[in-house]
Formats: C-alpha cells, sequence, structure tokens
C-alpha cells in the first residue's frame, strides 16, 4: 500500500499532445528497442573532444539543437554560405557550405570568407520525420504547379538535385535528368533522413563516418566517428517519432481559425493532408497525415532573400515548412518564437507578415482580417 | 596499491580473529559525530576500533538505499542501491606522525577510489604538515561528507554535480587550528594535482568539475603541470557556530606538451562560503555552504559549456524525539528539510542576450531516525525542477527513498 501511495505522489507526465517527441503508436518491441537506441544516440550522446567533436563544429550533439525534438534556438542556428544559383556552391574549397563557427579550445573555428554571402538556418522540429519521407514523388508532383496554370499565383516546385553516393533511391522515385526530389531542409537540399543525418553528423557536429568520411576541419577522409549502426538508429528514430497531435481541435474558435486559413489561401503551400506510401514500418505504412506543407518550394519575395541557396532552388525560394507542432515551439524555444527560416520573426503574426512573393496575396488578406478573425486564425496555427 | 589492500584485508581477518577469541580485547573508540568540530576535523572525527595495544585503529562506514523517483511521468521503478562502503585505518606511528586513509568502494566496487591518504607531522598545533592524497578542502561538505552524518539519502547536489565531492588529489600542505574558551580558529593551505580538459568537453554537455575524476592519471600526473592551490580558513563560535571560507584555483588545460604551446592558460576559480551552527532553544541543526565557480572557457568554444556556475544548499534538521529506548539510550527521531539550487551556466546567450538556464533547484523533506549517533535510517521525499539550456519548461523529477548509513 505504501509503495502504491508513493506511486501517486510522483510526478505525472504531461498529456501526450503537449509533447512532441515520443514514439508513433504501434510499434513492435523490437522497434521500440530500436528507437530507444536511436533517441540515446540522438538525444544522451554528447560529442567530446575524445569522441571525435570537431576540431570545428556547431553544436556538441543532436539533442543540442532539437530540444524535446521542437524547433531550434538561435543558440545552434546554422550558416551556410558559398551558392547563389544552381550551378552549385563556389566556396567549397573554403569550408563550404556551412560554417562550422565554433572550436575546440586551441582551435580557431571558420570565418565567413570574403565574397560569399550566407544565409542562417534555424533547426527544425524533428516530429512526423518519417511521415514526410514516404509521401511520393508522384504525389508532390501531383501538388507542384511550376507554371501556375491555375493563375493563383502559387507555383510550387521540388528541389531537384543528385544523390550522394551513399544514398539509394526510393523505388518509386521519379527522378529528372538524372536528379531526383529532394524535400527536407529549409532549401529541400536533403534526399531523405539518411541524407539528412549523415549531413548533420559531419556538418553540424564535425563526425565523419563511413557515409561521409570527410573530416571537416582538416578536408581529408578521415576513420569514422560514428557507427553505420548508431546513424541508422538515429535515422529510425526520426523516421518513428509521432506526428504532432493538435490541441482543442473541436475549440469553436479553433475551427473558426482553420476556416479563415483555408479562405486566405494559406493552405496552397501548407497542404493540410498528406499521404504516405507503403513501408516495412507498419505505424507509417499507406497512412493520411496533416504536416501543414506540400515539400514544394515557393518563391517568398526579395524580403526573405538572403542571397544564398541549395539544390536548384533560387534564392528567394523556400520549401514550405511543416506548420504541424508550431504552437509547442515556445517550450523548445525557450519560451518564446523564433521563426521563418532563421529566427526573425519573434511571433506567428510577425510570420505572417514577413511572407511575400508567392504568399503575397494571402499576407494582404491576414492583413486585412478583422481582430476576431486573426485571433482566431493565430488560435488554430497555436493548436497546431 | 594490492600490497596496500592485502594489508587492510589481512588486518580485517586478523581482527575477526581476535573478535573470535576474546571479543574485550576489541576497543571502540566512539565517537560523538554531531558535537560541535570544525569540519576540518571530520577526518579524524570518526569511530574508530583498536584490537588490544596495536597501534593501527579501523573503521568505515557504508551507505544503502531503496528509491523511485519519476521525472515527468517516466519512472525507471524500484532501486535498490549501494552507493558505498568506506574503509578507514588510521594510525599514530610516533609521536606527532599520524596516518589515516579512507578508501571507498562505491556502487558495489564498481568504482574503488583512495579518497583521502595522508600522512600528518605536527610541528606545532597551528603548524602541522600533510602530505598524501588530500581532500581539497573547498566548502564544507567535500570534508565532512560521511553518509551516516546526514539525515538524507543523497548528497548534495551542489557539493558533488558542480563542487566535485569528494575531490581529493595528491598533494602536500599545511593545516593548524587554535583554541580559545568559546572560540576555535583553523586554516588549511594545500598545493595538489589539477582539474583537467574535461571539465568543459564532457559527456555531461555542461562545465562539469567531476568529470576531472574520471581522470584516473591526476595522482601520478598534471594536465597543465601546475599546482592547484586549495585555502580554507574557518572560525567557530561554542553559541555561534561555524563559519568557513574557502578557496581553489589554477590552471587546469594541458596548455603544452612536450615543451610546445597548444593554448593559452586557463583557469578554473572557485570561492565557497559554509556555515552550520545549533540553535540552543530549539537544538535545530542547520548546515549551508555555497559556493561561485569561474572557469576561463574560450569565447570560440561553445555556450553549452558556461564559465560562471553557482549553487549551494541548506539543511535544517530539527530533534522531534530524543529518548532511551531499548538498547539505545540516546535514540533520536529527526524531522529535516534540504534545500538545493545549481545554476550551471550563469549568463546570457551572445545570439539572443536572453538568459541560460542549465539550472536546478530541490527541496528533500526528510525523516530520519538514529538509534544511535552513528547509525541514521533515513526516509526522504524529493521535489526537483531541472530546466536545460534554453530555459525550457522544466523537467519535474520527484519521488521517494529510503536509507540507511551507519560508521562501523
Amino acid at each position: 500500500m505504501g509503495i502504491v501511495a508513493c506511486q501517486k505522489l510522483l510526478p505525472k507526465a504531461p498529456t501526450d499532445n503537449e509533447l512532441l517527441d515520443g514514439p508513433v503508436e504501434g510499434l513492435s518491441y523490437e522497434e521500440n528497442r530500436r528507437f530507444l537506441a536511436g533517441d540515446v544516440a540522438f538525444n544522451d550522446e554528447v560529442f567530446t573532444s575524445q569522441k571525435g567533436l570537431g576540431s570545428i563544429f556547431v553544436a556538441t550533439s543532436c539533442g543540442s539543437c532539437h530540444a524535446g525534438d521542437g524547433k531550434g534556438h538561435p543558440f545552434t542556428t546554422l550558416t551556410r554560405f558559398g551558392q547563389t544559383d544552381s550551378t552549385g556552391n563556389q566556396f567549397l574549397h573554403l569550408g563550404g557550405p556551412q560554417l562550422q563557427n565554433r572550436a575546440l579550445p586551441g582551435y580557431t573555428p571558420e570565418q565567413i570568407p570574403a565574397g560569399a554571402t550566407f544565409s542562417k538556418f534555424t533547426p527544425p522540429a524533428n516530429t512526423g520525420l518519417g511521415f514526410l519521407e514516404l509521401v511520393s514523388d508522384a504525389n508532390i508532383l501531383s501538388i507542384a504547379d511550376p507554371n501556375d496554370t491555375n493563375g493563383d499565383g502559387i507555383s510550387g516546385v521540388p528541389n531537384y538535385e543528385y544523390l550522394p553516393s551513399f544514398i539509394t533511391p526510393f523505388s518509386n522515385a521519379i527522378p529528372r535528368n538524372s536528379k531526383y526530389i529532394h524535400r527536407f531542409g529549409k532549401k529541400a537540399a536533403a534526399y531523405n533522413l539518411l541524407h539528412q543525418t549523415v549531413n548533420a553528423y559531419n556538418q553540424d557536429i564535425g563526425i565523419t563516418s563511413t557515409f561521409q568520411p570527410k573530416d571537416v576541419y582538416s578536408g581529408l577522409n578521415i576513420d569514422p566517428e560514428v557507427s553505420d549502426v548508431t546513424v541508422h538508429n538515429v535515422v529510425f528514430y526520426l523516421q518513428t517519432l509521432k506526428a504532432p497531435i493538435q490541441r482543442n481541435q473541436n475549440d469553436a474558435t479553433v475551427v473558426q481559425g482553420k476556416n479563415v486559413f483555408m479562405q486566405a489561401g494559406c493552405e496552397s503551400c501548407h497542404k493540410q493532408t498528406l499521404q504516405t506510401g507503403f513501408s516495412n514500418i507498419a505505424p507509417l505504412s499507406n497512412k493520411t497525415f496533416h504536416p501543414y506543407t506540400d515539400l514544394l518550394l515557393h518563391d517568398m519575395g526579395p524580403g526573405l532573400d538572403d542571397g544564398y541557396t541549395e539544390g536548384s532552388a533560387t534564392k528567394s525560394e523556400w520549401r514550405t515548412p511543416p506548420l504541424w507542432g508550431l504552437g509547442l515551439s515556445p517550450n523548445s524555444q525557450g519560451g518564446q518564437y523564433f521563426l521563418l527560416h532563421d529566427g526573425r520573426a519573434k511571433s506567428i503574426e510577425e510570420a505572417i507578415l514577413l511572407h511575400g512573393g508567392e504568399a503575397t496575396t494571402s499576407k494582404n488578406k491576414f492583413s486585412l482580417l478583422s481582430s476576431a478573425d486573426k485571433q482566431a486564425l493565430l488560435k488554430f496555427l497555436e493548436s497546431l | 596499491m594490492i600490497k596496500f589492500f592485502s594489508f587492510i584485508t589481512a588486518l580485517l581477518f586478523s581482527l575477526c580473529a581476535a573478535a573470535q577469541i576474546d571479543p574485550a580485547l576489541l576497543k571502540r573508540i566512539p565517537k560523538d559525530t554531531i558535537k560541535p568540530t570544525l569540519n576540518m576535523d571530520a577526518v579524524y572525527n570518526r569511530p574508530f576500533v583498536t584490537v588490544g595495544k596495536l597501534p593501527v585503529s579501523v573503521g568505515g562506514y557504508m551507505e544503502a538505499n531503496w528509491q523511485q523517483l519519476a521525472t515527468d511521468g517516466i519512472s525507471e521503478g524500484h532501486q535498490f542501491q549501494f552507493r558505498r562502503m568506506t574503509l578507514f585505518v588510521s594510525s599514530t606511528i610516533g609521536k606527532r606522525l599520524k596516518f589515516l586513509s579512507e578508501i571507498e568502494f562505491e556502487d558495489g566496487a564498481k568504482e574503488i577510489s583512495i579518497e583521502f591518504a595522508a600522512l600528518d607531522i605536527e610541528l606545532h598545533p597551528l603548524i602541522n604538515l600533510r602530505g598524501g592524497i588530500i581532500l581539497n578542502p573547498i566548502g564544507a561538505f567535500n570534508q565532512n561528507h560521511d553518509g551516516p552524518k546526514w539525515e538524507f539519502t543523497d548528497r548534495p547536489i551542489a557539493a558533488t554535480q558542480m563542487l566535485p565531492a569528494t575531490w581529493s588529489n595528491a598533494g602536500f600542505g599545511v593545516y593548524g587550528k587554535h583554541y580559545n574558551k568559546d572560540w576555535m580558529f583553523g586554516y588549511e593551505a594545500y598545493l595538489s594535482g589539477n582539474f583537467d580538459n574535461t571539465i568543459i568537453d564532457n559527456a555531461e554537455n555542461k562545465t562539469f568539475l567531476p568529470a576531472a575524476k574520471n581522470n584516473k592519471e591526476r595522482f601520478e600526473e598534471m594536465n597543465s603541470g601546475l599546482p592547484l592551490l586549495t585555502t580554507k580558513v574557518a572560525v567557530r563560535n561554542n553559541k555561534i557556530g561555524e563559519l568557513g571560507i574557502s578557496y581553489m584555483g589554477g590552471v587546469y588545460n594541458k596548455f603544452q606538451d612536450d615543451g610546445l604551446q597548444l593554448d593559452d592558460k586557463r583557469r578554473v576559480d572557485v570561492f565557497a562560503i559554509d556555515f552550520n551552527t545549533t540553535l540552543s532553544k530549539l537544538n535545530t541543526f542547520i548546515t549551508a555552504e555555497w559556493a561561485w565557480i569561474k572557469v576561463n572557457v574560450p569565447s570560440t568554444f561553445t555556450q553549452q559549456y558556461g564559465n560562471k556556475q553557482q549553487g549551494g544548499f541548506v539543511d535544517i534538521v530539527q530533534p522531534l524525539i530524543k529518548k532511551k529506548m531499548p538498547g539505545w539510550p540516546n535514540a533520536t527521531l529527526n524531522l529535516a528539510c534540504r534545500f538545493e539550487y545549481v545554476d550551471w551556466n550563469k549568463g546570457t546567450f551572445t545570439s539572443t542576450g536572453g538568459n541560460i538556464a542549465d539550472d536546478l533547484w530541490s527541496i528533500l523533506p526528510a525523516i530520519s531516525f538514529r538509534p544511535t549517533a552513528q547509525t541514521v535510517l533515513r526516509f526522504n521525499y524529493r521535489h526537483q525542477s531541472q530546466r536545460d539550456l534554453l530555459g525550457n519548461p522544466p523537467a519535474k523529477t520527484g519521488g521517494f527513498s529510503f536509507g540507511i548509513s551507519t560508521y562501523f
């Protein structure tokens, strides 16, 4: 009885819809074990100089950039430099594409080379990435409208790029001129979660692997500093993190806000619903989900043109970020919002008002909304 | 080392043998472990057993506990833990020559360490030389850490997760004491082994002085080649209490190797203040310790590792019942509470100007029962709130623990 009474006094877990971390429902025992192994590697493994950190780097662990698997904080903002068009990065020989702005004691961090333009990228949330990875190329292409044939001012395009040698394309991939549709990252420059994970280990932490053996400090190929098993476990962890769960979705104001969202045309890019294809991970296979993204690039206007790009994207094109989990961002960003690609927007409203380019019409509609409709829209976005 | 353990083992077996022959040969030297003394006396203020006229005394203590804790609803379930067993061996080698050692087996002998092994040479009560493995006298807990002296199953977080208790090094120094009616004055000063680079490059992902304890080489080779200076002065008035002020500092990093410069010299400096008193009317015992740490972390490294830390704790122990019980003439039931706080990274982000959190506070109410002054049974509840570097919603930890600790 005493033990039961003690258990009653232990701290309660937050409800599932208040958290971004945790696995999708329905994983098998074996998959749960693999999820936990990835969780430990992602959130608990801290790289030190003994474990291969750096010598130049941005962060000391995966979890440093994605607290609670949510959006990151300016403390770990990435800086990318050296590419202005689809001809590629002209500063790879000077440390591009990513600035390693920190260094072990006794070492000097990188500086942005003279003449290189750059952009800052706030780390994104990790949740639901497995669902996004399984959206078929056919589905993405069905949403794309590169020539704006429907005349709505929205012309989403995929980011086509060559695959690195360690990536095997999806069986249902639809390549174009030997290039494949990429979908992860601010500019959609990462093909899949293995590509993203390998790059993050290498460019963010300075950790080499068999997939990417080039040391960011010396520029030489060196022994792997993280095992293949660990990389695959982290990929599995990212694939099987649950999708964010909407809160208060039946609240009258939230419902009103969702209608305003649709009427303002926000959904033209922030697609509410997508489908996954087949997956060996049953809880991810052939599912309908609601990420509020189309995984396509859109021209966001000169205000968001930093003069840097990746892959086939132009400088002012950005991949539509998923809005799911938006309302929980402050829980991983130190109690405040740091939105848009570089965290310049400190509120959802400010982020909307900084939209331009293809989103100008929707932004203007937002500006003309009544106060009640604005508040309803914001409440809807916070509920995601 | 093997010889040393063999000696202790042989000694203990011989004691057992002696006890089987004639227990009267065993002479227990009890110590009232809560009587007013300076914290610097703690290493000798322990119960020892001597055999006949042997010049060697032995003693020790153990700590074991059960706990069930949960953080944000996630619990590892019930845990039974054997935290440590410590053996003391002391001997009076000759006139004004004393030796004392303290060997600790932690977590079921997962770790074995010599926490203290020093020769004391008394030249004058105010001038004693000490050399060997010494406990750096920073704060009070590092010197006075024996489990049976405390009403809580866990050691103070600020003393063990910010300050590195128990922190000992090979070194030499001098100490002394002076008594005058109700007043006591003591001082200590040592040069010893030092910290190393791991205090800002470790698996904790924070500036973490205890990381240096993992360096088993520190008893034979200093990372920086420069000694750590530790000093403490303490004053006690029997009616007021004891106040200690201590400092520890030195260059911690390997700034050169094989004659080549590798880095700038980087210092770690620690200041601590400690106080304890017993309120005369209520017999309430209060002990408190607070420390400030300053570490030279390169600005080009990561702010994950802070250059300033602070934290401490206050323990309040209120005896409720003190009465004779069968076999225990001075059994005591206490109510106690510990308040503790640590800020592992005091400062602001260069990227936003916002506050860096990485802090923790905790409250531990406790009930303890002491059948004798040397043995304690304690039941604690922990309520703890810990924020990450960014100041995100805190992780709430809570739970119960029951533990025993006794000198033997």
